[in-house]
């Protein structure tokens, strides 16, 4: 693995007294695409809401480009290069598309350096997202509520492309959309891991995942169950059927 | 094209030398203003104030107290009551913003009190009695706002200023981030903006905003009375924008005519005029469900 860029340690999060993680290591190196998969109810969504802050961490250290960023409040981790496409996608309903987009937008200076030199990368601008999804630039002046579920997943993602994002967190990338559409969104990810994205993707598509991602990490009742180079996959995979109970 | 014959409406009715009308003219700009700034508030940033008639208070008080200091101008007069509102706004927003949804209501109204018990407590300014203007403000080249002609003229000009400028703040990134944070502020937390100064900005815009009408409104009615900033009237406020429909900008300029407009009508019939008005609250909640701006921009209807 490259230098991690997001090194999480022994995180224990929750809501209220209700502890969902218990103990989770997890690493994501610089361009790195790192797949995380578990059953329902495992503790994925809230190992990625509690990244920004949106559930509650009780104990363990998140560093983010080698800057500890535990304590902070979910929006400076954001604001410190991590971009995330939230499960639902949650675009601003009364924000057109457009609006949606350059709303949050950073441009590259205006994010905080991500600690000790992180490679630029080429910075996005709304004509770099409307080029990467033609569909949104015919749809920029249609308001957020009035878009397709494919639409509004492109637009989530555009939207946290726009932040200047060293890391792209994806919960559920490609949960209840149509077949083609899918198709759309992983190769458009292939497209940022090409361009040297680091990518943590929550997703159910076995086989989607495993042409893209470099790792894989399975969560079990809120722990690592199993986690290495997706090259492993297949040899392993009766141990991981059971883990995640799908083929 | 409705609003501009209604405001060809308000630029003529001045010309016709009928005080009573010409100050209805500027009363219901006043309260146009006052509720515009408020529905920046409510409607953009779903904050519901309850305390926004405080800022009004202050900008009447600003405009009684400055004529005692011997200052007239209106250069000053204004500037002076929008700072010091600014000011109240972002001290009191500091604390209000940092809650939400009912008890953002309370603590709103909190501070509201608190400005209105100080003006009661004024003694040397007749407390709960208040006191009559000393002196109008007075325009560049010396026209004075007692006129009611150059009141009105001058108070609607405001607000078309004020329109133009609420126009341009919903647009731009601010107002999209102020409208984001609405929609879904733990999004836009996610995606690495805190919504808290800029709520806080737009607070201390709306409070400077309605501290402009209440300047107006001490020249209209020559007289500052801790009445001015009470409950009630922030309750008015509320009203005006409900009637026209939040997050429209002209919408709650039409409810504070349509209000100013009900209120002289209903009073001039009966003492029972609140009821009435409750009445017409009431109407327009159940059938009108985009307020009156919706009923004129068409297609409303529901």
């Amino acid at each position: 693995m490259s230098r991690p860029l997001l090194q999480v340690t022994g995180l224990e999060a929750g809501y209220g007294s209700a502890q969902v993680l218990f103990g989770v290591d997890l690493a994501v190196g610089e361009g790195e695409v790192v797949a995380l998969m578990g059953r329902n109810g495992m503790g994925k969504t809230t190992f990625i809401r509690s990244l920004v802050g949106l559930a509650q961490r009780m104990a363990g250290r998140i560093e983010f480009a080698g800057v500890d960023v535990t304590r902070y409040p979910g929006y400076r981790v954001a604001r410190a290069g991590l971009g995330l496409v939230p499960e639902g996608r949650h675009v601003f309903r009364s924000l057109d598309v457009e609006e949606n987009l350059v709303a949050t937008a950073r441009s590259v200076g205006q994010a905080i350096s991500a600690g000790d030199g992180v490679p630029a990368p080429e910075p996005w601008t709304l004509e770099r997202v409307y080029e990467f999804f033609p569909r949104l630039a015919e749809r920029r002046h249609h308001r957020g509520n009035q878009l397709s579920g494919g639409e509004q997943q492109m637009l989530a993602i555009g939207r946290a492309l726009l932040t200047q994002p060293s890391l792209l967190v994806l919960d559920e990338a490609t949960e209840g959309l149509a077949p083609l559409i899918r198709e759309d969104i992983w190769r458009t990810l292939g497209r940022l891991k090409s361009g040297g994205l680091a990518v943590l993707v929550v997703d159910r598509d076995l086989r989607a995942l495993a042409r893209l991602a470099d790792r894989y990490v399975i969560l079990d009742k809120g722990q690592v169950a199993l986690a290495g180079p997706v090259s492993d996959l297949s040899e392993r995979a009766s141990t991981i059927e059971r883990h995640i109970g799908v083929a | 094209m409705l609003l501009g014959l209604l405001l060809a409406v308000a630029l003529i009715v001045p010309l016709l030398g009928q005080p009573y009308y010409t100050r209805l003219v500027a009363r219901m700009a006043i309260f146009g203003i006052a509720a515009l700034s408020l529905d920046l508030l409510v409607g953009y940033a779903g904050l519901v104030s309850f305390g926004h008639a405080a800022f009004f208070g202050i900008g009447v008080y600003c405009a009684g107290l400055l004529p005692m200091m011997g200052v007239q101008q209106v250069w000053v007069i204004v500037p002076v009551a929008m700072l010091v509102a600014a000011l109240y706004g972002a001290l009191s927003g500091l604390i209000s913003l940092r809650a939400s949804g009912l008890y953002f209501i309370f603590i709103t109204l909190a501070f509201a009190e608190i400005v209105f018990y100080i003006a009661q407590g004024l003694r040397m300014l007749g407390g709960d009695d208040g006191f009559r203007l000393p002196a109008p403000t007075l325009l560049p080249g010396g026209a004075s706002l007692a006129n009611p002609v150059v009141l009105a003229y001058t108070m609607l000009a405001a607000l078309v200023l004020a329109v133009w400028v609420a126009r341009r703040l919903s647009e731009s990134h601010f107002g999209q981030v102020v409208v984001a944070a609405r929609d879904n502020e733990t999004r836009l937390r996610a995606m690495g903006l805190s919504p808290y100064p800029y709520r806080l900005a737009l607070y201390m815009i709306a409070s400077a905003l309605c501290a402009l009408a209440g300047v107006g409104f001490a020249n209209l009615v020559e007289y500052a009375s801790p009445a001015s900033m009470s409950w009630v009237v922030s309750g008015e406020f509320l009203f005006m924008v409900i009637l026209g429909s939040a997050a429209t900008i002209v919408g709650p300029v039409l409810g504070a005519v349509v209000f100013v407009g009900l209120e002289q009508l209903l009073s001039a019939v009966t003492e029972h005029w609140l009821f009435w008005l409750g009445i017409v609250l009431v109407l327009r909640v159940l059938l009108l469900r985009q307020g009156i701006h919706g009923l004129l921009a068409g297609g409303g209807q529901r």
